[in-house]
């Protein structure tokens, strides 16, 4: 999965859902400041299961079943977080943050501009997104979008269990708040073998996971996977795809996008989320400031449509899929 | 605050009458009967649809059919109506078809559609957000000069969400006709009531927005019926709104997706089960009355089981989803970006292009 090697390190297979739990769980036994807060997160743990056993260990003081109330839980957490804890808040799906979207915006993410530093706000959000795995209305809204154009907050998508925890605890440590978005159709695709200790994965930088010539395709979260099968098949017509996964919405990695535009000139960016205001626009603003003159071909994305995540009987029709990304990637290569 | 708001009963578990102010007539008893089974067959029927894979995952209501039919029996014909995803024996009783809830679950956004002249909105799926809409479909009969109502049903989590408090305050400030009708089945999904809140009871929750606020044992169909039925005369005369609080118990998962065993003591349950349902205590009541009749009781059973079973067929053969819906329903002209991107992935999927 992913292209580091551990060499003599213990590890063990984890779902990406598992891998989450490692993380927290890794970081609240060094971290006192550490809590977990949520609807459901405590005796429950989790609708998906990802603070499985924390209550236990922990206990309910740090591990914390909150009243059904995001803007609560969020407005909270700011308030833990100015004083000297670390809280790690659980939005039971993305598309329910939408009550606390007010304290995100407003608070969370620029109380350390408003205060010149003197406050900041280090906590985690963390929250189930994306479609494909048959939830009700509104459960699979991909709105990542929402929050890259909110300055003063991170956004990080892992697509695999390696990264999961290592970004996971990247984020904890961060100083700053963080959006966790965690794929939830990709929580048990697949085990991978994470290390048993702490280690970090940086925000901010992409994984190239598998290098090619003629185009660069990009993704994140469940689209990876998507992209991944797409690549593969197309290697078997000859096309040799670069396939980064961006891991961080914001700040996009740079470097590693126009390293690999340079030497494909050409671009295919793929996201579940509505096409219009997607962060895939930020990516092609990027490639287009720095890149210009390398591009062989229009830059492309495979995009939700601009229209409401469908009810489950019609949400494959909405997803992208490696036959529109095969699509897309031949009119890139034949422009 | 309990002795502030004592639970009102008309009949006790055991089927006796604990307050015989109350005219029951012989037909009353019989249609909530039959309207409470219809509900429970068709909420068993989706869980075992559910178990086989025929349907999505479902919310089941069992043991809160007397709170949701003898409210929805309440209302009149233009009333308004604004479930959550849990509330379908109320809609049922209002006059959502069995086809139309299943096909709901089978995720479809055709049950979202309610019959022609039937106000009932969409279930929502977020928390609370239906109590402004209650206020402001209510506040628009009150500006239009009828006499109709709106009801909004939630749970007790849902009284923690900040929507449900302003839902509440605007109806008081512009007295709008609405009930609030609160389904306290004692979770919000792991987190019992006394985590989600430290308040003794939701009803004095009102009290805040001086508010009338009663509590009403939600099991007993006919303490539901009349004290909603005196909350919609008050709304029609311009009194304002009421807040509900009928305390009840679901027996079951909070949906098939969870397994409840993890937080809710499955012993209690049974307990509960057999000493409040809400069918077998009319049906106590109605054997004391000399009322009961085992083949009555066959019949409508047949009824509706043979009603159900039409309906899973239709929701079965129903037409195939149509891809066009994503995007013909997103505004009532056009747009451009949308248009493009509909023929776009229209012509890829007919192959036309590359
Ligand atoms: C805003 C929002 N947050 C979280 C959820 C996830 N969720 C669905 S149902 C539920 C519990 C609701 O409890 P309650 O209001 O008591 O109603 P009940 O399901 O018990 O009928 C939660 C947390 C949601 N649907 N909406």
């Amino acid at each position: 999965m992913t292209t580091k090697t551990m060499t003599e390190v213990k590890t063990n297979k984890l779902t990406l859902v598992q891998a989450v739990t490692d993380g927290m769980r890794t970081m609240m036994k060094e971290h006192d400041d550490i809590l977990v807060l949520g609807e459901d997160v405590g005796q429950n743990g989790g609708v998906f299961r990802a603070t499985e056993g924390l209550v236990h260990e922990f206990g309910e003081d740090r591990v914390i079943d909150t009243p059904l109330a995001e803007a609560g839980i969020v407005g909270t957490s700011i308030g833990l977080a100015i004083n000297g804890f670390r809280p790690i808040a659980e939005m039971q799906f993305l598309g329910f943050v939408y009550p606390a979207y007010e304290q995100i915006m407003t608070h969370a993410s620029r109380i350390r501009s408003r205060t010149m530093s003197k406050f900041s706000v280090p906590m985690v959000i963390r929250a189930p997104y994306g479609g494909g795995i048959r939830a009700p209305e509104i459960h699979s809204d991909s709105v990542e979008a929402l929050f890259t154009h909110m300055p003063g907050i991170k956004v990080v998508v892992p697509s695999n269990p390696y990264d999961a925890k290592g970004l996971l605890i990247a984020a904890i440590e961060d100083p700053d708040p963080v959006l966790f978005m965690e794929p939830m159709r990709s929580y048990r695709a697949f085990k991978a073998d994470v290390p048993e200790s702490k280690y970090t994965v940086e925000i901010g930088k992409a994984a190239t996971l598998t290098e090619g010539e003629d185009v660069t395709v990009i993704a994140w979260g469940n689209m990876v996977s998507v992209a991944q099968k797409a690549v593969e098949q197309m290697s078997g017509d000859g096309v040799s795809c670069e396939l980064l996964d961006l891991r961080t919405l914001y700040p996009l990695d740079r470097e590693t996008i126009v390293e690999s535009v340079k030497k494909t000139g050409r671009v295919v960016i793929i996201h579940e989320a509505p096409e219009t205001g997607g962060a895939g626009n930020d990516v092609m603003a990027l490639i287009n400031d720095e890149a210009f003159l390398y591009l062989r071909a229009p830059m492309t994305k495979v995009a939700g449509f601009d229209a409401p995540f469908p009810f489950f009987a019609l949400e494959e029709e909405y997803l992208p899929t490696p036959a529109r990304v095969k699509h897309a990637i031949k009119e890139a290569v034949t422009f | 605050m309990e002795n502030k708001f004592p639970i009102r009963q008309v009949m006790d578990g055991e089927g006796n009458l604990t307050d015989s102010s109350y005219h029951l007539t012989e037909e009353l008893i019989k249609e909530m009967y039959k309207k409470m089974l219809r509900a429970r067959t068709l909420d068993k029927k989706s869980v075992n649809l559910q178990r086989q894979g025929r349907i999505g995952t479902y919310a089941p209501f069992e043991g809160q059919e007397a709170a949701q039919v003898g409210s929805a029996s309440a209302l009149g014909e233009g009333d308004w109506m604004f479930p959550t995803y849990r509330d379908h024996a109320a809609t049922l009783t209002f006059g959502h078809s069995v086809s139309t809830i299943m096909l709901y679950w089978k995720g479809r956004v055709e049950g979202c559609v309610p019959p022609d002249g039937k106000n009932i909105f969409p279930p929502a799926v977020p928390i609370a957000t239906q109590l402004p809409h209650a206020t402001g479909a209510a506040l628009a009969e009150k500006r239009k000069g009828t006499d109709r109502v709106a009801i909004a049903y939630f749970g007790d989590g849902a009284t923690s969400e900040g929507d449900f408090h302003e839902g509440l305050n605007f109806a008081s400030v512009f007295k709008a006709p609405v009930v609030f009708f609160n389904q306290n089945n004692g979770y919000a999904i792991s987190v019992p009531i006394e985590k989600q809140m430290n308040s003794k009871t939701i009803a004095q929750k009102g009290l805040a927005y001086d508010m009338d606020s009663v509590r009403v044992d939600g099991n007993d169909v006919f303490a539901v019926y009349f004290e909603t039925q005196k909350a919609i005369e008050k709304a029609r005369r311009g009194e304002g709104p009421t807040l509900i609080e009928a305390v009840t118990w679901r027996y079951g998962a909070h949906t098939t997706a969870d397994d409840p065993t993890k937080y809710r003591d499955q012993e209690l349950s049974l307990e509960k089960r057999n000493q409040i349902d809400p069918l077998l205590r009319l049906e106590r009541y109605m054997e004391k009355q000399g009322m009961w009749d085992a083949a009555w009781m066959e019949q409508v059973l047949k009824q509706c089981d043979e009603e159900i079973e039409k309906a899973v067929w239709e929701m079965e053969n129903y037409p195939e989803p149509d891809v066009n819906d994503i995007f013909d329903h997103v505004f009532k002209e056009p747009v451009w970006p949308l248009e493009r991107q509909k023929e776009a992935y229209l012509s890829q999927k007919r192959g036309e292009t590359v």
